[in-house]
């Protein structure tokens, strides 16, 4: 008879812990949308960042909100704005796709260094005591935006410039940040023509520095004067739809190759 | 006798012995002065002249527009060739007046004198100040006008008077203490009188002791005493300058105003003194150019805005080896690398070397000299570890902010890693990730 003890107390321990996860289930369940975890789950997963959020789950919580736009991760691209609109029954924003270029051409070759440079070898390093380069705009060759970005498009070219590759290239910004000069930007990919430089200084003094400075010499304004103008002795591109196609050889007689369409003489790796 | 310092720090070799004996020498004002429109710990001036305007010497072509800025003022008279971008010393482009020199010195309007300085008001004497554009020569070139304002709660007690002058090779300020004691006095006593204080205090290192002497004669005519210091790197420092006098703390994050206490450099005492008494903004300061490689080295009194060049060319020109050429004192001095930067109110001395012997960084073999040295009893090692390893927060918590980037580690460190360069990173990061979250 002893026999049934362990059975019959172990049998209502066991009830009364089921009845506990009941009571749980039922009265302490928080709702959550599915549609979180369905989209949250077609989200990259890259945790980027490039939302402005923490993380995908993050992204995924805002945008079922309604705080975040459909097309509000742009690593995820058309694909991913179609799903999250189909998944909210809401229209799709129209996405633009972009990718980031850098704004140097100084390479080892054109740009003149300072000195010999013998601190900590990254660029905010350098950059906070002014830069291993004498132009003080343009890119100093460590490398922190290889090292930032996330998605293996970046890596550094033999001239010393990091190269983007294009296919790549989510647009996710980690570079845009990573960078101390500010030398990359985001642009949408139908932007052929770009400026291929950050230099504020006089022409005279930044053609001193760098080969390959705009000294803005206002060929480039003077053949699209509605779309390019000069701006703090830096050519400045306002509207690159407005660039006519035809107008693209006489852009490109820059004599410092500082502005110019991006795949002339692309070298992808 | 006993002298007082504070725990930590470093004595590097002197080497003052080359400018030690030399009396400050005036150098004539070049043909062209670049003065840049930020000197100062703070905002840039905004320019008042044009190009080709005509401007007298000490003008003021430059005005601070917020608190934490100082005027601008010409150091020759003149015609303005350009206002336009230019190298500053920290390695940036800020805006700078070029002038050509005339030649004559002219002056436009009869300086404001005052004849009986020490009864004016302390208001005055700030404004005095001000106007002037008397920033800290000690290095940094925080606005002095701000100095004198203590905040209403926190009552001022003391005035110390720094002529620590604790980096090796510099000499201007130990001249400028033997020759013009007088006026380094009376600036003294007039900023004790804006800030309300009881005494001053000057401090100065025992290697000094002539200095000492004429100042222990001196200041019995003032409320205060002269003190000595020993001769130990970084004695000079602000908040160990104030530990070793007064062991008192200044608090994390706080200024010497917290303690009571304002600290004026030798040459900005005197500068006030020339400020207020003869209306005479701060448009020439005295440097010592020194240094393996200047062939003739020396203290020099030199107009604002002079180019080392014309500074170096003054002083014999440089030997065939030069290959490193320092602003400031050889621990917290900044690289230079042109010659066309301009002497600005901050800088102390022009130095020179050859190249030195390369150094191979090591790894850390966790000796602990660093932590036995840093003058703010921080851990530079492990800074410089959490920053390498971008754990920011962490190297935040073990006191990242504390450091007044002495070098003191970096000098000591037998494995020659860049702590100071590290933390400075780390500095910069966490400042701008601040700046950030709350614009």
């Amino acid at each position: 008879m002893d026999i049934l003890w362990p059975v019959f107390t172990m049998g209502a321990l066991s009830l009364l812990f089921s009845l506990g996860l009941v009571f749980a289930y039922k009265k302490l369940k928080v709702y959550e949308d599915p549609k979180i975890e369905q989209i949250s789950e077609f989200l990259p997963q890259a945790n980027c960042g490039a939302c402005g959020y923490a993380g995908c789950r993050a992204f995924a919580e805002a945008v079922v909100k309604g705080e975040a736009a459909t097309s509000g991760c742009p690593v995820g691209g058309e694909e991913v704005t179609q799903y999250i609109a189909d998944a909210l029954g809401v229209t799709a924003e129209k996405v633009i796709k972009k990718i980031a270029w850098l704004h140097c051409r100084g390479t080892h070759e054109a740009a003149k260094n300072r000195g010999s440079y013998l601190g900590i070898s990254t660029c905010h390093a350098s950059h906070l005591i002014g830069g291993n380069k004498q132009c003080s705009f343009g890119c100093l060759h460590f490398g922190d935006c290889v090292r930032a970005c996330p998605f293996d498009a970046l890596y550094m070219g033999e001239e010393g410039l990091p190269v983007v590759k294009e296919d790549k290239c989510t647009a996710c910004g980690k570079c845009v940040d990573a960078c101390p000069r500010n030398l990359f930007e985001l642009h949408p990919a139908s932007q052929e023509i770009i400026v291929f430089c950050q230099s504020q200084d006089r022409g005279a003094s930044s053609r001193k520095m760098c080969k390959n400075a705009c000294i803005a010499c206002g060929i480039c304004s003077r053949a699209c004067p509605e779309a390019i103008v000069i701006e703090n002795n830096l050519a400045k591109i306002l509207d690159y739809k407005k660039i006519e196609p035809d107008k693209i050889p006489e852009i490109e007689k820059c004599p410092t190759n500082s502005i110019g369409r991006i795949h002339k003489d692309k070298n992808e790796g | 006798m006993k002298v007082k310092t504070f725990p930590h720090g470093v004595h590097p070799p002197e080497f003052k012995e080359s400018t030690e004996e030399k009396a400050i020498h005036s150098m004539p004002p070049p043909d062209k002065v670049t003065i840049p429109l930020l000197q100062h710990f703070g905002s840039p001036a905004e320019s008042l002249v044009q190009k080709g305007d005509e401007v007298y010497l000490s003008q003021k072509i430059g005005e601070g527009q917020t608190l934490f800025s100082a005027s601008v003022h010409s150091s020759v008279s003149g015609k303005v060739l350009s206002v336009d971008m230019f190298s500053h010393p920290a390695g940036y482009p800020v805006p700078a007046v070029t002038i050509k020199n005339d030649g004559q010195d002219r002056i436009s309007t009869e300086r404001e004198e005052a004849k009986d300085p020490f009864s004016l008001s302390p208001e005055k004497i700030r404004q005095k100040v001000k106007e002037a554009g008397v920033v800290g020569l000690g290095g940094a070139a925080f606005p002095t006008a701000v100095k004198l304002s203590p905040p209403n709660d926190k009552p001022i007690d003391t005035i110390i008077i720094n002529g620590c002058e604790c980096e090796p090779l510099l000499t201007s300020d130990y001249r400028l203490m033997l020759e013009a004691s007088d006026e380094i006095l009376k600036g003294a006593e007039l900023a004790r009188i804006a800030t309300g204080a009881e005494r001053i205090i000057i401090g100065i290192e025992d290697n000094k002791k002539k200095a000492f002497e004429i100042f222990q004669e001196k200041i019995r005519d003032y409320p205060g005493e002269a003190v000595l210091l020993k001769t130990k790197y970084p004695e000079g420092a602000e908040k160990n300058l104030i530990y070793a006098l007064l062991r008192r703390e200044v608090p994390r994050g706080g200024l010497p105003f917290d303690v009571g206490i304002v600290v004026q450099n030798v040459g900005t005492a005197k500068a006030i003194w020339d400020a207020v008494h003869d209306g005479k903004p701060l448009y020439e300061r005295v440097i010592t150019v020194s240094g393996q490689s200047i062939k003739d080295p020396n203290n020099l009194l030199v107009r604002i805005g002079t180019s080392f060049e014309s500074v170096i060319e003054f002083c014999g020109g440089l030997s065939e080896d030069a290959n490193i050429l320092v602003m400031g004192g050889p621990m917290m001095g900044i690289a230079q690398w042109s010659l066309d930067i301009p002497v600005i109110k901050g800088t102390s001395g022009i130095l020179a070397w050859p190249a030195p012997p390369p150094r191979l960084e090591y790894s850390c073999i966790h000796c602990g000299r660093c932590i036995e040295h840093c003058p703010m009893v921080l851990v530079p090692t492990r800074l410089a570890k959490y920053v390498k390893y971008n754990n920011l927060t962490e190297a935040e918590n073990w006191g990242i902010l504390d450091c007044v980037e002495c070098g003191c580690c970096q000098y000591i460190c037998p494995s020659n890693i860049p702590l100071v360069h590290w933390i400075r990173l780390g500095k910069d990061k966490i400042i701008s990730l601040k700046r950030k979250k709350n614009p």
